[in-house]
């Protein structure tokens, strides 16, 4: 589904990502771990081609194509989807018109809305007094009105309660269980791993990917060592 | 003139921008109707008892009351206003009387380089409640055009007085509205401004006055700014009684014509709260807005407030709406189209629906 070669990124001259290698299959689930400040937004945004996120070295196959000179809107049609971890609020923007925008089945966005209580949230601006879980299920909301074939989750379960994160996950592993959709998702808590079945993880330490392997072993290890101890794992180099 | 509509009375060629200004030809909508073109009244007619409507001329000569109306808001704030003014319109909402579809006033430009003059007076009885849409818009043929509209509010004790004005104008036409509003205790006066056409350049600085307790005004507009256009435009709220309110809110957005967004609330008695907000959006390197906000007072037991904004548009936000697959133009209009919003605007869903109908229009020629 997506293949990154080599990819190395700069921002204001400054070397961020470094020489990255990965292949998400199709449907399947990737879990990116790492300590904060290590790359992993970064990578995201490369993926869906933010101005200022672009790589000076490597490339990004997805679906078979090339998408490092494709625009935002473009990778978004061919099914690539994002997860904000910080979305903006949008002054007079509703939440129902990038609904209406994403999905033309009204039936469906209102039947998803309800399932992830946002229903009172469609009449308002985006994010605006949106709390921290409100602004991940409205996030949740958008990509699955989208149906994206590639999730690119960037921490989708920060600032989420233990219910609403039962409520996402559940919805989610739902999606995934499609054989064409994949997701790349950002972890910091690993929550997400008790609904998702995600059969890869990876660790990024310093703009580099260290090692691949399974994402339960991989956060048992984390959780117990940090990211130190990372440096010295048994898996390293083998990524 | 009673068989003949409002319809009848505009010119074919003038019809589409006449409904540009708001006004709804069939009537159907609107309580009452009055529209007068250069200085001439063509159509006056009211479909609800309890709502006077006529040109202000013949309402100074029917009815002595009125005479001690006219030019008393002026005279209270000693200020100066043109006494060569040809008509005009005259509303009288009766003592309890609530309106529920609004009044309409069209004042319309026609002749090439003609001034308009009028003298508008709009009395709110004790506890009436009311809405008024005045629209103004020119003719293909007014060029060179001038309008100067005097308008007097008075908004009686427990009255409500919601009055929206849309100027439609030309790109060579210069209007300079000067307004003021009398808010008797316990009443509200809400003013809605929309300026989406080109117009050559606008000078208007509305005020209003609380004149008794709990009496509440609020200005909200939007500005839609074209290339070699000036709007100085502004509200002014001035607080003579204990225990009032308001609200100042703006928008602006500068396709390359120069805003200046001024805003004042000067206290004169205590208790007084209200808040002032002004936004801007510059869309081109032409673009100019300057936001002038004030706060005014000598007394210490008031609570008002001022906040303003302005800038281009946030990269951020159109890279948001292209990852829900907008291109960057469809994402820079709906964000522009968000920021107009007509949800600032304090007006029933009709009318609502009615400028928003007007902006999508003018925004998508525009950009």
């Amino acid at each position: 589904m997506l293949e990154v070669k080599n990819l190395s990124v700069e921002i204001s001259g400054k070397p961020i990502l470094r020489d990255i290698n990965l292949n998400i299959g199709k449907g399947s689930a990737m879990v990116l771990f790492g300590p904060n400040g290590s790359g992993k937004t970064t990578l995201i945004k490369t993926i869906m081609g933010f101005s200022g996120y672009r790589a000076n070295k490597g490339e990004m196959i997805y679906k078979g194509k090339k998408i490092d000179d494709m625009s935002i809107d473009e990778r978004v049609r061919s099914g690539i989807g994002m997860m904000y971890q910080h979305p903006p609020k949008i002054r007079g923007v509703k939440l129902n018109q990038i609904a209406r925008f994403l999905c033309d089945d009204e039936g469906k966005i209102r039947d998803l809305a309800h399932r992830l209580s946002l229903t009172e949230h469609l009449a308002r601006d985006v994010n605006f007094d949106f709390s921290g879980g409100e602004m991940k299920r409205a996030e949740l909301f958008q990509i699955l009105l989208q149906d994206a074939d590639l999730l690119l989750l960037d921490e989708p379960e920060s600032g989420v309660d233990i219910e609403n994160i039962s409520i996402m996950g559940g919805i989610l592993n739902e999606y995934l269980k499609n054989d064409d959709k994949s997701a790349f998702i950002i972890t910091h808590t690993g929550y997400i791993l008790d609904y998702i079945e995600a059969k890869e993880g990876c660790v990024m330490i310093n703009g580099k990917l260290w090692c691949v392997g399974d994402p339960k072993e991989m956060f048992d290890s984390i959780k117990e060592f940090g990211y130190e101890k990372c440096k010295e794992c048994p898996w390293l180099k083998r990524g | 003139m009673a068989e003949e509509g409002l319809g009848q009375k505009v010119d074919s060629e003038d019809l589409e921008s006449v409904v540009s200004s708001g006004m709804d030809l069939s009537e159907k909508t609107r309580s009452a109707s009055f529209l007068q073109q250069d200085s001439r009244v063509l159509f006056y007619r009211s479909l609800l008892e309890g709502v006077e409507i006529m040109g202000i001329k013949e309402a100074l000569e029917k009815d002595p009351d009125v005479n001690g109306y006219f030019g008393r808001a002026f005279k209270l704030l000693d200020r100066e206003y043109p006494g060569d003014t040809e008509g005009g319109y005259f509303i009288r909402v009766k003592k309890g009387q609530t309106v529920e579809l609004p009044i309409q006033a069209c004042l319309f430009l026609k002749a090439q380089g003609f001034k308009q003059k009028v003298h508008n007076v709009i009395i709110v009885e004790e506890g009436a409640r009311v809405y008024l849409i005045t629209g103004c818009s020119a003719s293909r043929a007014a060029h060179e055009g001038f309008h100067l509209g005097i308008s007097e509010f008075f908004v009686r004790r427990g009255g409500y007085l919601n009055f929206t004005m849309i100027h439609s104008w030309r790109e060579d036409v210069s209007v300079k509205p000067m307004s003021i509003a009398l808010v008797e205790e316990g009443a509200t006066f809400i003013s809605n401004y929309v300026c989406l056409k080109p117009v050559r350049e606008i000078i208007m600085y509305p005020t209003a006055v609380l004149l008794g307790r709990e009496a509440r005004a609020s200005f909200n507009s939007l500005i839609l700014s074209h290339p070699n256009t000036v709007q100085d435009i502004g509200s002014r709220v001035i607080f003579r009684a204990r225990d009032t309110q308001a609200e100042i809110v703006s928008r602006a957005v500068s396709l390359g014509g120069k805003v200046i967004a001024r805003g004042h609330l000067k206290a004169e008695d205590k208790d007084v709260r209200a808040h002032l907000e002004c936004r801007g959006l510059v869309l081109s390197e032409k673009g100019m807005i300057h936001a002038i906000p004030e706060l005014e007072t000598d007394l210490r037991e008031v609570d008002m407030s001022h906040e303003a904004a302005i800038g281009k548009i946030n990269k951020e936000e159109i890279e948001y709406l292209c990852s829900r697959g907008l291109t960057k133009d469809q994402a820079q209009s709906v964000i522009i189209r968000g920021f107009m919003d007509v949800d600032i605007l304090s007006i029933p869903e009709l009318l609502k629906k009615e400028i928003s109908r007007l902006e999508d229009q003018t925004l998508k020629g525009a950009l």
